[in-house]
């Protein structure tokens, strides 16, 4: 390295070559411009098809039967959202369960994730090397879907509760393996032992002296379990039947084969009212609606995980 | 006895740490090791007792490998293992390289607030469920409305009954896996190459080597090893599919089971489609067996390699 910081005789002449060779730097006009091309537009590919339901959303149901779906519709119209304001019973319910389960499951995941993470991140818990084993070798074998359904609805009997939603996600051998190397790079053991000389016990060191510190760590395995709490569908595929318990998700699965099934569900007043609404039902643009609003929470908040996600995924590549 | 005592002695100093771990601990009991006996159903004729799960297991019959037996007869089994690997090579070459190749342009993007704009729609798919997919991929698909259909019959041609047709779906899913996962995927490879020591670069450029001749010499060399590691890494899961691609985008049509059927699929409708409870269980333990040897094989390789990125 050193040769090379030898005296510039003519800086002059060398600020005016760097300033040259930084054009070399970019790429070529041309080829800039297809980078452009081909990363916008497949970045724009990524999108069209969420604007795409949006737009089908706000057509009118008449012109969306006629034209088929379009990007530009011959009419616009908002009673899909009318109609689910109206009578979506369901909707609602559906939306106050996936809520629930998000917020319960993701406060859940990272009360044991960040425990048990931390017990294994310190080098002088004497049962480490087992508690990792234990939390490990799950990345590695399971027992396979049949034996855990029958473990949940026959052993600890959760089929048709909430808590199918919130439990058989809330751990992950991954999102410790995270923390773990988030706690062990954030907080050294001398943190811990001047707290610990200072009078503190265990969990209050853990509560007052590393929680804070490690707040990026528990935003990113949080958001990881906020995400897939909201977007699950398989656990309730497995273990719901009952409609009340139907989280958002599971219900547009309903929906996409069976649109009646929002009306079963919707609670209207009287028999004669519910065949008058299903001739009324716009059917097609309903769908597109609820799948908007499904999704609206997450495209805004997304944003905002992104970085986190980005420094989780980083931050889980770099090991020890 | 004194080893006994000595073992107390290490619980109790241990004991707020034992305590943090403990409901980690009973959740992976529960959750993960308690139904790994449960996958001896695979040979037994596993029948149902109303006195719950133990005696169930109990009572029914050993019937040896009988199961498997079944199971490897049928043609589905062929045709699920077939997809899985066929679905899975194609998702890890092809999404490697799509990775790859987002991540280096995006790199050379000089106008870093676009390239952060193209990243985070990219980066939009990965956050939406299968399901919202599968509404998307409908969208485009739906034989009297789609946009494809349209297009189609707006160009003269015949619209064609996607939903029902075998031969469009391999090249629709590995589309859709695509389009959901690379903008992800490429993160892992900005990164590196974001990581890659600036001074190479100007090296080279005060040598005159173009950008091309820096991509190629520099970046690719430079972030080899992690496309490797990914790589065999990606190859370790290649007998677990995505269930959620498989069920949802297909919208579970019969009709395409022969090139949308897979492990996870077939096991899920096994469970509690046609209630084939050993033969479904049996094809779980087969792939849960087969995915822990290639994870240890790919292990070892990785750790061969580079000691640094291997998983243990």
């Amino acid at each position: 390295m050193e040769h090379r910081t030898a005296v510039d005789p003519h800086p002059q002449a060398n600020k005016h070559a760097a300033k040259k060779l930084r054009n070399i730097h970019h790429l070529s006009p041309f080829w800039n411009a297809i980078a452009h091309l081909g990363i916008g537009l497949f970045s724009l590919a990524c999108v069209y098809p969420f604007l795409f339901v949006v737009v089908l959303s706000f057509t009118d149901e008449t012109a969306l039967a006629k034209n088929g779906y379009s990007i530009i519709p011959e009419k616009w119209s908002v009673d899909a959202y009318t109609y689910l304001f109206k009578t979506g019973d369901q909707l609602l319910r559906s939306y106050g369960v996936t809520l629930f389960i998000t917020v319960v499951g993701t406060l859940l995941t990272l009360i044991i994730v960040s425990l048990y993470a931390y017990a294994i991140s310190r080098s002088y818990f004497h049962f480490r090397g087992f508690f990792s084993f234990v939390a490990f070798f799950t990345m590695l074998f399971g027992g396979g879907l049949v034996p855990s359904y029958i473990v949940v609805t026959q052993v600890l009997h959760l089929k048709d509760t909430m808590w199918a939603l919130i439990l058989p996600m809330c751990v992950s051998a991954f999102s410790i393996l995270i923390m773990r190397t988030f706690f062990k790079t954030m907080v050294p053991d001398a943190i811990i032992e001047s707290g610990k000389i200072d009078g503190a016990g265990e969990f209050r060191v853990f509560l007052y002296l590393v929680l804070p510190i490690s707040l990026p760590g528990l935003a990113t395995i949080g958001l990881f379990a906020a995400l897939g709490y909201w977007n699950d569908w398989f656990n309730a595929l497995l273990y719901i039947d009952d409609a009340r318990l139907l989280p958002l998700q599971s219900l547009l699965m309903k929906v996409e084969t069976n649109i009646q099934f929002i009306l079963q569900n919707a609670g209207l007043a009287g028999a004669g009212d519910r065949t008058d609404m299903v001739r009324t039902l716009p059917a097609e643009t309903t769908r597109m609606a609820m799948v908007v609003l499904a999704t609206v929470p997450i495209i805004f908040a997304y944003p905002f995980f992104q970085r986190y996600f980005v420094q989780g995924l980083t931050i889980g590549a770099v090991k020890e | 006895m004194k080893g006994l005592m000595r073992w107390l002695k290490l619980v109790g100093r241990n004991k707020a740490l034992l305590l943090m771990v403990l409901p980690g601990f009973v959740w992976f009991l529960l959750f993960c090791y308690l139904p790994m006996p449960g996958a001896l159903i695979a040979f037994k004729d596993y029948q149902f007792s109303r006195d719950g799960f133990l005696a169930s297991m109990i009572e029914s019959d050993w019937v040896g490998f009988k199961n498997f037996e079944y199971l490897f007869k049928t043609e589905d089994a062929y045709l699920i293992v077939r997809n899985t690997l066929l679905y899975n090579t194609a998702f890890i070459i092809l999404g490697t390289f799509f990775a790859v190749l987002v991540a280096i342009v995006i790199s050379e993007i000089a106008n870093k607030k676009l390239a952060k704009i193209y990243q985070t729609g990219m980066f939009l798919p990965h956050f939406l469920s299968w399901v919202i997919v599968s509404y998307f991929v409908f969208s485009f698909l739906s034989v009297d409305k789609g946009v494809l259909n349209q297009f189609l019959t707006w160009i003269g041609l015949d619209p064609e009954f996607w939903y029902s047709e075998t031969k469009f779906w391999p090249y629709i899913l590995i589309i859709v896996n695509l389009w959901k996962g690379v903008g992800y995927g490429s993160v892992i490879y900005l990164a590196a190459i974001v990581g890659i020591d600036k001074s190479y670069f100007e090296a080279a450029m005060i040598d005159g080597a173009s950008k091309w001749q820096q991509i190629r010499n520099i970046t690719i060399p430079m972030i080899t090893p992690i496309i490797v590691i990914m790589f065999i890494l990606a190859v370790g899961g290649i007998f677990r599919a995505d269930f959620g691609l498989f069920y949802q985008v297909p919208r579970d049509t019969g009709a395409l089971y022969p090139v949308t059927n897979v492990i996870d699929t077939f096991v899920y409708r096994g469970l509690k489609v046609t209630g084939n409870i050993g033969m479904s269980t049996a094809a779980g333990l087969y792939q849960a067996v087969v995915g822990f040897i290639l994870v240890l094989t790919t292990n070892f390789i990785v750790r061969k390699i580079n000691k640094e990125q291997a998983l243990f």
